[in-house]
């Protein structure tokens, strides 16, 4: 790499501290990285190792200055009995305001963020999702569209009281074509349904993540998720064909087109997706789904070095490549947690890093030849050191949740300080050594797994309890880590309320300015999930 | 003691797949539909591996019946760590009408050809359930059994053995050759490593029919009508403790 190019890369890194001081006003940002003509051959400085010495930044105590704690409480209206006598007309006996049954939906997955929302409304329509946001749109009340309430960055839950707008009662199925295989149905439709109905038509989601079984379809499309068949089929940028989405006026926007080809106009479905509710509410989803593959294999390898890991993914592209349908990895602390919490028994023997490959078909035989050749070549090229194959529906659900359940093992082991990042994918694994290192013993366990063929890291680090001194080591090195890399700090579980304000990290500001003016747009009064998704300083 | 011990695996449709009745209501459908090992089964060719490995026998053999797809069954047996199979082979009619009778008679005529010390094989199938294949084999031979085994101990030439029974777990102890049908308890089977599914494929299997043991195939059994279960009807949810005693009074439940 050019010394003009890493000159590049540090000016870039300044104009990024330019544009976060006002949201550090009383820490002093010192940019140290050394760059001495031993480090221009040096494969990995750009990103991050050793050289690269993150600022020293002293920890602000008031939350309202740090990045991820929550923005003040702007002024909408707070909600009055007028109101609910509206809402009790419309949605009769769907106006929930029992605290216990709030409480759920006040608190993310991972129980990090609770918000204080006392007005849980559960819709069965479009139309009633229309009178109610016309209703808060007049009235200046924010809502909170809430899906399965499985999002990681503390998106799907009220910062303060917004009332939160639950779409679990929209679950039908409206339509499906089993020639062109469109699916159009309800936003609140769970993923894992969509994926039993469909199965027994003889065809699959285009996508799947460990989330399934709570997940509802609205909420996949409005955070753009990714997930473990992403490899294959693309993202819902690709797959998704039309949406019906009720605006923050309760106008009802119908893009609900079931057409692969489409060239008419701006595709304004595409400002939906990944929009995390912040521009409208998705209310049904049209979806192209491929069939169901006949031949599905998955294997479990073991590799001693990253090197070879990517060195098998290689492999595997070579002679695997038009029925590889998935390519992730974790690593053996994963391993170890999934051993100590979940009871998991390793399928193999120890080793540093594990491979989870997929490969679906339409041939049993021929699939069956063509990876009994990669597995050959493997083994005898001792990329692989040891390996296991299922082609069982009971075996390969097990070999599955080595890698789905590693979410949930690490809600075990403490509090999870979570970063989902996209890097080239050479450099994934350096991120989780240079963390490591980095923080030495002050956290219990840090761990990198994810969707490797991708370039998606899912680095996971734990401790005790939730630490402030140790939140302060991880960022911002983890995101000018990644920066420097022009990396995403971000790559499927979006924004949401805990990354809003790093969004600069990944995005030049005049992108987030432009984001900002949709957002007038389309949300003059900013009802639509605040606090979330865009940073503090557009206002 | 020829320190051979036969294991008996069956191919059976996959447990996680969702069982559909035929139109005719004759069966269940079995084409394109995923198969596997029978889960107790795998428990036994665990067994019957362990017990090489702590070097107490000296050869492991998986034998299975029914059509050309039962070799395949076999292959994972020899992943597992079996050392040869035998392929019995049932195609056709006499596959629809094969039970445990059957298998019990081939059962007993391949553990004398092979001298076998023990055989061993899962306690039930899951999809027929019979539990009968073990007792029937042993019956046949005239040795003595050990079946629903949670604990298996070699001891020389007897063979100490933990039962799950209904009231607990009964400890007996029976002299080799003998049969011993495996319970969910006995182990867990171990995923087949990629070394030994590739050392699986050069292993041998041979092929044998049921002529050639002696054995008649005819069933004495007829299958006249296989049903799915009855519909487990949705609960109803009411608002009220009133309306609660009202839906009671309804169906006649108070």
């Amino acid at each position: 790499m050019s010394v003009s190019v890493m000159a590049a890369i540090l000016q870039r890194t300044m104009r990024l501290r330019a544009a976060l001081r006002p949201l550090y006003p009383h820490s002093t940002l010192t940019c140290t990285a050394r760059l001495s003509p031993a480090d221009v051959h040096s494969p990995f400085l750009a990103c991050g190792s050793g050289q690269f010495v993150a600022s020293t930044r002293k920890l602000h105590v008031e939350p309202k200055s740090s990045p991820d704690g929550a923005p003040e409480r702007l002024p909408f209206s707070k909600v009055t009995e007028e109101d609910l006598a509206y809402f009790r007309k419309i949605l009769a006996g769907r106006t929930i305001t029992d605290p216990d049954l709030l409480e759920s939906s006040n608190v993310d997955w991972l129980k990090t963020v609770k918000g204080s929302s006392e007005v849980l409304l559960r819709p069965q329509t479009t139309e009633e999702v229309s009178q109610i946001l016309s209703y808060c749109n007049s009235r200046n009340l924010a809502v909170n569209p809430q899906g399965g309430n499985t999002g990681l960055v503390g998106g799907s839950v009220p910062v303060y009281d917004e009332i939160i707008l639950s779409t679990s009662l929209m679950n039908n199925i409206l339509t499906f074509d089993n020639i062109s295989g469109i699916l159009t149905c309800q936003a609140g439709c769970v993923l894992e349904n969509l994926s039993l109905y469909l199965e027994e038509r003889d065809y699959i989601m285009p996508l799947d993540l460990g989330a399934k079984g709570s997940c509802q379809i609205g909420g996949n499309v409005a955070t753009n998720a990714g997930g473990l068949r992403l490899l294959r089929y693309g993202s819902l940028h690709g797959t998704v064909l039309g949406l019906e989405v009720v605006l923050a006026d309760g106008r009802v926007l119908d893009c609900l087109a079931t057409l692969r080809k489409d060239n008419t106009g701006y595709d304004l479905k595409q400002l939906f997706i990944g929009s995390e509710g912040t521009l409208g509410v998705i209310t049904a989803v049209s979806i192209l789904c491929p069939r169901k593959p006949k031949s599905t294999n998955v294997v479990f390898l073991g590799c001693e070095t990253f090197e070879e890991l990517l060195k098998t993914f290689q492999l595997c592209r070579g002679m695997l490549g038009e029925i590889l349908s998935a390519f992730e990895f974790l690593d053996s602390e994963c391993m170890r947690l999934l051993n100590t919490h979940l009871k998991l028994p390793n399928p193999i023997t120890d080793c540093p890093f594990y491979i989870v490959i997929e490969t679906s078909g339409s041939d049993q035989d021929h699939d069956s030849q063509k990876l009994d050749n990669f597995l050959e070549k493997a083994m005898a090229s001792t990329l692989v050191t040891d390996g296991t194959v299922a082609t069982e529906q009971s075996k390969i659900k097990d070999l599955w949740s080595m890698r789905e359940r590693v979410t949930e093992a690490l809600t075990h082991d403490g509090f999870t300080y979570k970063y989902d990042i996209s890097l080239p994918v050479e450099r994934i694994y350096q991120l989780v050594t240079d963390m490591r290192q980095h923080l030495g013993d002050r956290a219990k366990s840090v761990v990198g797994y994810g969707h490797v063929g991708d370039g998606n890291l899912h680095l996971n680090i734990t401790s005790p309890a939730k630490d402030p001194a140790l939140l302060a080591a991880i960022e911002p090195f983890v995101y000018e880590w990644t920066a420097s890399c022009q990396g995403s700090i971000s790559a499927e579980h979006g924004l949401g309320l805990k990354k809003r304000n790093y969004i600069y990290y990944s995005k030049p500001s005049q992108a987030v300015a432009l984001m900002g003016n949709i957002k007038a747009m389309l949300d003059p009064k900013g009802i639509l999930n605040p606090y979330k998704t865009l940073p503090d300083d557009l206002k | 003691m020829s320190g051979r011990v036969l294991v008996g695996v069956k191919r059976v449709i996959d447990y996680a797949v969702k069982i559909r009745v035929k139109p005719d209501n004759s069966g269940v459908v079995t084409d394109g539909v995923k198969h596997s090992m029978n889960p107790f089964c795998e428990i036994a060719v665990e067994e019957a591996v362990k017990l090489k490995e702590k070097k107490l026998i000296k050869e492991v053999v998986a034998v299975s019946c029914g059509p050309q797809q039962s070799q395949e069954t076999i292959r994972t047996a020899l992943a597992m760590g079996a050392d040869r199979g035998i392929h019995v082979e049932v195609a056709g009619k006499d596959y629809e009408t094969l039970g445990p009778l059957q298998v019990s008679k081939i059962m007993a005529a391949l553990a004398k050809k092979e001298d076998a010390q023990l055989l061993i094989l899962g306690k039930q199938a899951i999809d027929d359930d019979c539990n009968q294949t073990g007792q029937m084999t042993a019956a046949l031979l005239d040795w003595p059994q050990g079946t629903f085994a949670s604990e298996v101990s070699l001891d020389g030439d007897k063979v100490k053995v933990v039962r799950e029974i209904d009231g607990g777990l009964e400890t007996i102890k029976i002299s080799t050759p003998a049969v011993l049908t495996a319970d969910l308890r006995l182990n867990t089977p171990r995923y087949a490593t990629l070394p030994n599914i590739m050392k699986a494929k050069k292993k041998k299997i041979a092929n044998v029919k049921p002529a050639d043991l002696g054995v008649d195939l005819t069933s004495r059994l007829e299958v006249l009508k296989v049903e799915e279960p009855p519909q487990r009807e949705a609960g109803v949810k009411v608002e009220t403790v009133e309306d609660l005693v009202g839906k009671l009074k309804e169906t006649g439940r108070i």
